[in-house]
């Protein structure tokens, strides 16, 4: 009888702490979105108002999109260069740990901090970027890379990437340890060219470190905020507004708190899908 | 002329090895750029432009960020944030790991469950009712808001570690322990914690640098300047020396020295601490 109350014992503070600063708030969230509240006051029950106005506000689609545009270019170039490198490196190079150092370095800077130099590398007069284009002989090329919105996204995604791919091919690289070199060995005893052996051996076997690094990586581009508000503020024009900006800017900037917190409910369930994704691999990974 | 295997294996290394170096001597330029920013004058950079031989080298605008722009106060407030935050959520992370990996109950692969999804959820959901919330707690714009919402946040992805950890500890050593007349607090504390040292190692690095380079909560949650996070600082020297990125750049550097010692020193532990985390 008293066994059956030992783990509570350990759980009970923290389970607490955890209901009053994570669960309930998050619940609280789900309710205050179909409220009209400005943070002082108290909020006023309007269904689903919020909503409504949210489906037909171009500033949320184009925040959606920002965001889309941000995963789809997160999955090509931290993925597929994360894995890219993560092979080169996982064979016998000279320096290789000084390289792998180098390229998962800007990992342990803070997105605030990557996006201040950023903006500086971005600077249209004395930034490192335009400077460059300069002294290589493609003036013509320099703009000011923030402030133009047709690149500013890009360039604020461009940060970001840099960031993230590091950390990408570290997991491919702890993936990449865990198959065995007799498989390897064998299968180049069987005649089966690099490109082969990449396709069909080691491929298939990446497949749980594949999934893990796709969800991380969706999940880290619905969560950009801290480049955007340092590079940006979301504009110019918008440009680069993202729904987790947007939300912010909404809720305390602008203390429409009920009309942020509708932001945050679209936010919360499209990453949900994800989260549930990679729940569904650990529990996988619980039952064998 | 035939070239031999050996021949042939040793050219394409020596073709990787330049290409992976190329690369990261580009990929490195932004922190080199910046260095060599931080010791130039604008003047300079204005005049010359970046690739030019500097006309000479200042340290002023490190000092320059670091009293005029208040770094000594904010990088202090990142420090008074971010130990209590850290030594509170691996005490009670630890105790939910050991909770869950060594009891069998109702409930536990929900509650596990449970803090794998909190550690994934986006800030969004949890702004305006923990901003509320502190509020009412008298806590806002003060370092105990930050401190707790970060202790406590920060539990999903530690106990989701420490768990997986003390899982892989045999359950021999508190069988013996419990025959012996051990409470289970002292297993706990006497037999797992210390066991644990080498993932409470890791997850600390980690979480170190995650909570010290946090920033949107410190915009939430505090208004006051003086209380402000470097990272929070750094957006308001952003806003005071708009046009001297040389100043700026220093800034950035100077917030980044705790993190980097961090990394240089504790390395290991840190890419332990990732690879681990993320889940078999």
């Amino acid at each position: 009888m008293k066994r059956k109350f030992v783990p509570w014992m350990f759980l009970l503070l923290p389970l607490i702490l955890y209901t009053i600063w994570v669960i309930a708030p998050t619940i609280y969230t789900f309710y205050l979105s179909f409220t009209e509240w400005d943070g002082l006051t108290s909020p006023q029950f309007i269904g689903l108002e919020n909503y409504k106005y949210l489906f037909d506000d171009p500033t949320f689609y184009k925040s959606l999109i920002n965001n889309l545009k941000w995963l789809i270019i997160f999955l090509a170039f931290p993925v597929v260069v994360g894995l890219f490198l993560a092979m080169l490196l996982s064979q016998d190079i000279k320096w290789a740990r000084g390289f792998k150092a180098s390229i998962y370095s800007p990992m342990i800077l803070a997105p605030v901090v990557i996006g201040l130099i950023w903006s500086w590398i971005y600077q249209p007069q004395g930034g490192l970027l335009n400077n460059t284009l300069t002294y290589i002989g493609l003036k013509s090329l320099t703009r000011g890379w923030l402030s133009n919105p047709e690149t500013a996204l890009y360039a604020v995604i461009g940060a970001a990437v840099w960031r993230h791919t590091g950390y990408v091919m570290l997991l491919f690289l702890a993936g990449l340890t865990s198959i065995s070199p007799t498989v390897i060995e064998a299968s180049k005893i069987d005649g089966a060219s690099a490109w082969q052996r990449f396709r069909f051996i080691i491929l298939p076997l990446l497949k749980p470190t594949t999934v893990i690094v796709i969800v991380i990586t969706m999940i880290q581009s619905l969560r950009a905020f801290d480049f955007v508000s340092m590079m940006t503020r979301g504009g110019p024009f918008n440009s680069t507004n993202v729904l987790a900006f947007y939300m912010y800017s909404e809720a305390f900037r602008n203390y429409n708190m009920g009309y942020g917190a509708a932001i945050a409910v679209i936010l919360f369930l499209i990453m949900f899908v994800f989260i549930a994704l990679y729940l569904r691999q650990i529990r996988k990974g619980e039952l064998e | 002329m035939e070239l031999t295997i050996k021949q042939k294996k040793k050219i394409r290394r020596a073709a990787i090895f330049t290409a992976l170096l190329l690369f990261v001597l580009v990929w490195l330029l932004p922190v080199f750029g910046a260095l060599l920013t931080s010791f130039r004058t604008m003047d300079d950079l204005m005049n010359n432009g970046f690739w030019r031989m500097p006309e000479k080298i200042t340290f002023k605008n490190f000092g320059t960020a670091w009293s005029e722009g208040r770094l000594n106060r904010y990088l202090l407030n990142s420090f008074i944030i971010t130990i209590p935050s850290l030594i509170g959520t691996l005490a009670l992370s630890s105790m939910v790991g050991f909770a869950l990996a060594k009891y069998k109950f109702k409930g536990n692969m929900a509650l596990y469950l449970m803090f794998v999804a909190g550690m994934l959820i986006p800030f969004q959901i949890l702004l305006i009712p923990v901003f509320k919330l502190s509020n009412e707690l008298g806590i806002y714009n003060s370092y105990w808001g930050l401190i707790m919402i970060h202790l406590v946040f920060q539990m999903g992805f530690c106990s989701f570690f420490l768990r997986n950890y003390m899982i892989t500890i045999p359950d021999e050593l508190s069988e013996a322990a419990r025959i012996d007349g051990a409470s289970e607090f002292r297993i706990f504390y006497q037999i797992y914690l210390p066991l644990s040292k080498p993932a409470l190692a890791a997850l600390g690095t980690l979480e170190f640098t995650w909570i010290f380079n946090d920033y949107i909560w410190a915009l939430v949650l505090l208004r006051d300047d003086k209380l402000k996070p470097v990272t929070a600082g750094l957006a308001t020297l952003k806003g005071n020396f708009i046009t001297s990125w040389s100043v700026l750049v220093a800034g950035a550097i100077l917030a980044t020295l705790p993190t980097i010692f961090v990394f240089i020193f504790l390395q290991k532990y840190f890419i332990k601490g990732l690879t681990m985390g993320s889940g078999k």
